[in-house]
């Protein structure tokens, strides 16, 4: 399917997809540090497993970012 | 305009810039921004309110700076290794401004004190380090009606919204704290400096263009940026309702701050 992640146009070699997998596919290494947008809406933490994704949706992942002392 | 010679001297790049010009140099003299934390992003907002003229400025930090903030908090100098950072930093801008009126807190921001320093500031910026301390003081915003600059740093990469009432909140994007144990040590992540300067600026700019009320404030967007690419990006988000009328979760002490907190 066709996604855009984080702006870029991507083909993923994948009919089935959920947010989780995605994750992985994309070595996302902690997906506790991860706010997913998915075609505008922020998705809560418990539906990253059970969200399929769609031909030409629009993901983004918003890390968690601390501040001076790189908290994260 | 109530400019007296050496203001229209001193902020004269500002008063013939179209969408600042006297009026607006008028209102930052009049502004009240409180700045939370005097580290790598709290520096910056604060040498460039200071220099704009922004007439009050309150900041609060609890620490003493360390030779190890010296290489991203510019407003501490290494004769200051020791001193409490609000005062490191209160003497700097006094020294760029005689005109900017400093409230020093030497203090935590905690949700005991929030809604009081609050009260008397027009803007808020959030140049804290830890997840609890950046909800609580959105949480703190939102409930107390306060537009504020979230603004967070990682590694080479930056991230900065604002928030003003009706507008996507940092709660929107990020609902909950991430869990204490998916936080890896500070010693492992690291802060490529010149990223808080960077984000800094930014946030600065964000307080100067709300109270001089020129263009369009980074609402319902977040801006991302990674400094080792150097790509920037900003991504739309929506607000969606919190009903947040009272603290919420504990806001306890993050790992990263047992050190300097303890």
């Amino acid at each position: 399917m066709k996604l855009q992640i984080n702006g870029e146009h991507e083909v993923i070699d994948q009919e089935q997809l959920t947010v989780s997998d995605l994750l992985v596919l994309k070595a996302v290494k902690m997906p506790e540090m991860v706010s997913v947008e998915l075609n505008g809406d922020i998705l809560d933490r418990d539906q990253f497993s059970t969200t399929q994704l769609n031909n030409e949706d629009e993901v983004e992942f918003l890390y968690f970012m601390g501040g001076g002392i790189g908290a994260a | 305009m109530n400019l007296n010679e050496e203001q229209i001297e001193r902020y004269s790049r500002h008063i013939i810039l179209q969408g600042v010009g006297g009026d607006g140099q008028e209102k930052l003299l009049n502004g009240k921004v409180l700045i939370i934390g005097a580290g790598g992003l709290g520096a910056p907002v604060a040498l460039y309110l200071a220099a704009a003229g922004v007439g009050h400025i309150g900041i609060i930090d609890a620490d003493v700076v360390d030779i190890s903030n010296l290489q991203r908090q510019v407003i501490h100098f290494t004769p200051d290794i020791g001193r409490p950072k609000v005062e490191s930093a209160k003497e700097k801008m006094n020294q760029i401004n005689p005109d900017v009126n400093v409230t020093t807190y030497y203090d935590l921001f905690t949700k005991d004190n929030a809604l009081d320093i609050l009260k008397g500031y027009d803007f808020v910026v959030d140049g804290t380090d830890s997840f609890p301390s950046k909800f609580l003081i959105n949480d703190a915003c939102v409930i107390a009606g306060k537009p504020f600059s979230h603004g967070g740093i990682l590694r080479f990469d930056g991230q900065t919204m604002t928030h003003v009432p009706g507008t996507a909140s940092y709660r929107c994007v990020f609902k909950e704290p991430p869990p204490a144990n998916a936080v890896p040590t500070c010693s492992q992540a690291g802060v490529f400096g010149a990223v808080a300067g960077m984000l800094g600026t930014i946030q600065a700019a964000e307080a100067i263009r709300y109270l001089t009320g020129v263009g369009e404030l980074l609402t319902n967007r977040v801006l991302i940026f990674d400094a080792l690419n150097m790509k920037f990006r900003t991504v739309k988000v929506k607000p969606s309702e919190l009903g947040l009328t009272d603290f919420r979760e504990s806001y306890d002490q993050p790992v990263c701050d047992l050190r300097s907190r303890a």
